[in-house]
C-alpha cells in the first residue's frame, strides 16, 4: 500500500498556526517566567501573535480561493474576511482582558477563603487568561473556514472549551461566575452532542464528511430525504445554540451576566462572527439546494428570536442581561441575512457581524468602568444620572446603544438597512416586517437607558466611574472610532467586502 | 444483521441521554448523559460508515473520543470547583443568576 503524505499548505494555515503557537508559548511562560514579569510578557506574546496572524491573513489575500490541508480547510474571500474580523475583535478585546481587575487572583482558591485573600493582596494576577483566549481565537479562526464535518466539530470544541473556563474567572461575585461557567459548559456540551448527531446523519446521507461531497449529494438528490432532514435539523440546533437564537438562548443571559465583563464582550462579539461564519458557509454553499428543507424553519426561528429578544430586554434591570437579550435580538437580525440566501444578504451579514462585534466589545468595555466599592455595578437603576457625573463615559455608552438600535450615522444603521433590504429582495417579506418592528421595540429600551443616564437625577449610593486604565481606554476608543467611521463612511468597507464575498464550494 | 437496527439503538441511546440531561439534577449525572449522547453519535457514525462502505465515519469516531476526553477535563474541573465552593453539585442549587 502506498502512503502519500498530505500537503498542508502551511502558509494558508499560518494565521491559525501562529495563534496556536502563541498560546503554547503562553503556557510555557506560565511555567518559566517569574510572577512579576508574567502579565506584561503574556500580553506582549498574545498581542504579537494576534497582530502577526492578522498580517498573515492580509498577506494571503491574493492566494485565496483555494483549499488547504487536503481540502479540510477552505481559504476563500469570505473565510479570510471572517478571520480578519475575528482577529480585529480579538485585538480590541485583549486590551480589555489585560485590565486584570476583572479576574480572580486565584481561580483554584475557594471564594472568600484566606488563600484567595492572600493571593489578591500579594498582587497575583491570573495570566492564564491569555493562552486561553488565544486557544479560543484559534478555534474561532478555524470554524468558519472548515470544509468538512470533522474539522468543523473539532473547531467548535476548540473555541468552546476555553470559553467555558474563562466564564468562571470573575473576581467579584465568584459564585455567580462559577455558576455561569457550569451552565455554559453543560448547555454547550449538550448542544455539541446535537451537532455531532446531526453531523452523523449528514455523513450517512452523503457517504462523505467533506462539504463538497455533501453538496454533491444534496444536488444529486438520490439519498434518503429523512436522513438529510434529521441531519440538517440537528446540525442547525448546534449552530443556533452557539449564536443564541430562541429557543436555544437559555444560557446566554446567565452567562453574559455571570462571566467577567471583558470575557462577555469578547465572547459575545467573536463567537458570533465565528458561528455565523460557519453557518453562512454551510447554508449558502452546502445546503443551498436543500433550501426548502431549512429555510421555513429558519424563518420561524428568526421571527421568534427577534420578537423575544426585543421584548424581554425591555423588562431587564441589569445592564449585562439587557445587552444579552439585545444580542439575542441581533442574532435574529443576522438570521435574516442567512435566510436571504443571496449575495447582497451575504455581504450585509459580514458587514453587520463586524460592526456589531466591535460595538459590543466597546459597550462591555464601558460596563467594566462603572463600579462601587464591591466591584462592578450592573444594576441599571444605579446607572441613573451617570451622564452628569461622567459625561464622556455616558456619551460613549449612549453612542454604542444608538449603534445597536440602528440609528443613522452609526454602523448599526447601515448593517440593518443592508441586511433587511437583502432579505426583502429574496422575498422574505414577513421576516423583514417583523425585523423592522422589533428594531423599533429594541430602540425603545436602548433609548430608555440613555434617558436614565442623562435625564434622571442620580441617587447617592456610591456608584462611580473609575478612571479607565490606558488599556481599557484603548479598547473603548478604537471601538468608538470604528463604529463612527463605519457609520459615516460605510462605502470603503462595503466595497472591500464585495469582491471577496464569494464562497468557493 | 440489518445495520439499520444499530441506527435505532443509537437514536434510543441519544434520546435516553437527552432526557437524562433534562430531568436529572446532579451535574455529574447530567454530564454523563451528555457523554452518552456523544457515544450515541459515535455509534451512528460507525454504522453509517459500514453502510456507506468507507472509513471516514470511523475516523470521526476517533476524533469524537479525543474531543470527549478534553471535554471531561474541562467539565470535571468546573463541576469540582462548584462543588468545593457550594458543597453541592446539584444544578438546581445553582440559581444566583436571574433578575
Amino acid at each position: 500500500m502506498v502512503f502519500n503524505s498530505p500537503t498542508l499548505s502551511y502558509s494558508l494555515l499560518a494565521p491559525i498556526l501562529i495563534i496556536l503557537g502563541g498560546a503554547l508559548i503562553g503556557v510555557l511562560i506560565e511555567a518559566f517566567v517569574g510572577k512579576a514579569r508574567r502579565p506584561i510578557v503574556q500580553l506582549s506574546v498574545a498581542l504579537a501573535s494576534l497582530v502577526l496572524a492578522l498580517i498573515q491573513v492580509i498577506r494571503i489575500r491574493e492566494l485565496s480561493s483555494t483549499t488547504a490541508a487536503m481540502g479540510s480547510v477552505v481559504i476563500d474571500g469570505p473565510g479570510l474576511l471572517f478571520q480578519g474580523a475575528i482577529l480585529i475583535i480579538a485585538i480590541i478585546s485583549i486590551f480589555l482582558i489585560a485590565d486584570q481587575d476583572n479576574f480572580t487572583s486565584s481561580a483554584a482558591a475557594l471564594p472568600g477563603s484566606d488563600e484567595e485573600r492572600q493571593a489578591t493582596q500579594s498582587g497575583t494576577v491570573l495570566t492564564e487568561i491569555y493562552p486561553l483566549t488565544l486557544f479560543a481565537v484559534a478555534g474561532m479562526l478555524l470554524f468558519p473556514v472548515s470544509s468538512d464535518l470533522i474539522t468543523l466539530f473539532v473547531a467548535l470544541e476548540v473555541l468552546s472549551l476555553p470559553l467555558y473556563l474563562m466564564a468562571g474567572l470573575s473576581r467579584h461575585r465568584r459564585l455567580a461566575s462559577q455558576e455561569a461557567a457550569l451552565k455554559y459548559f453543560l448547555l454547550g456540551a449538550f448542544s455539541s452532542a446535537f451537532f455531532l448527531f446531526g453531523a452523523a446523519y449528514l455523513y450517512g446521507y452523503a457517504g462523505t464528511v467533506s462539504f463538497a461531497g455533501i453538496h454533491a449529494a444534496v444536488v444529486g438528490g438520490t439519498g434518503n430525504d429523512v436522513i438529510l432532514l434529521l441531519g440538517i435539523a440537528f446540525v442547525s440546533i448546534g449552530l443556533l445554540f452557539k449564536v443564541g437564537a430562541v429557543p436555544f438562548h437559555a444560557w446566554s443571559p446567565d452567562v453574559y451576566q455571570g462571566a467577567p465583563t471583558p470575557i462577555t464582550g469578547f465572547m459575545a462579539a467573536a463567537t458570533k462572527v465565528a458561528a455565523f461564519g460557519a453557518m453562512l458557509r454551510i447554508f449558502y454553499t452546502v445546503l443551498a439546494e436543500a433550501q426548502w428543507q431549512w429555510r421555513p424553519f429558519f424563518m420561524v426561528i428568526a421571527i421568534i428570536t427577534m420578537i423575544f429578544g426585543s421584548l424581554v430586554a425591555i423588562s431587564q434591570r441589569d445592564v449585562k442581561r439587557m445587552l444579552a437579550y439585545s444580542s439575542i435580538a441581533h442574532a435574529g437580525f443576522l438570521l435574516t441575512g442567512v435566510i436571504a440566501l443571496n449575495k447582497a444578504g451575504f455581504e450585509a451579514s459580514i458587514y453587520y457581524l463586524f460592526a456589531y462585534g466591535v460595538a459590543t466589545v466597546g459597550a462591555f468595555g464601558i460596563v467594566t468602568l462603572v463600579r462601587d466599592s464591591s466591584g462592578e455595578v450592573s444594576d441599571l437603576n444605579r446607572w441613573a444620572g451617570l451622564g452628569k457625573r461622567s459625561p464622556w463615559v455616558a456619551s460613549a455608552f449612549a453612542f454604542f446603544l444608538l449603534a445597536f438600535a440602528g440609528i443613522p450615522l452609526t454602523s448599526g444603521f447601515i448593517g440593518k438597512f443592508a441586511i433587511f433590504s437583502a432579505a426583502y429582495e429574496s422575498g422574505a417579506t414577513a421576516v423583514v416586517i417583523v425585523g423592522v418592528l422589533s428594531s423599533a421595540i429594541a430602540a425603545f429600551f436602548y433609548i430608555r437607558v440613555i434617558v436614565l443616564m442623562f435625564f434622571t437625577d442620580a441617587t447617592e449610593d456610591g456608584t462611580s466611574v473609575v478612571i479607565p486604565s490606558i488599556l481599557t481606554r484603548l479598547t473603548i476608543f478604537i471601538s468608538l472610532a470604528v463604529t463612527v467611521a463605519l457609520g459615516v463612511f460605510p462605502a470603503p468597507l462595503l466595497d472591500f467586502i464585495k469582491p471577496l464575498a464569494i464562497f468557493i464550494r | 444483521m440489518n445495520s439499520a437496527n444499530y441506527l435505532y439503538l443509537s437514536a434510543l441511546l441519544f434520546t435516553i441521554g437527552a432526557v437524562g440531561v433534562v430531568i436529572r439534577r446532579n451535574a455529574i449525572v447530567v454530564f454523563m448523559c451528555i457523554e452518552l449522547m456523544l457515544n450515541a453519535a459515535n455509534l451512528s457514525f460507525v454504522t453509517f460508515s459500514r453502510m456507506n462502505g468507507n472509513l471516514e465515519g470511523q475516523v470521526v469516531a476517533f476524533f469524537t473520543m479525543v474531543v470527549a476526553a478534553c471535554e471531561v477535563v474541562v467539565g470535571l474541573a468546573i463541576i469540582v470547583t462548584i462543588y468545593r465552593s457550594r458543597r453541592s453539585a446539584s444544578v438546581d442549587d445553582a440559581n444566583l443568576l436571574k433578575r
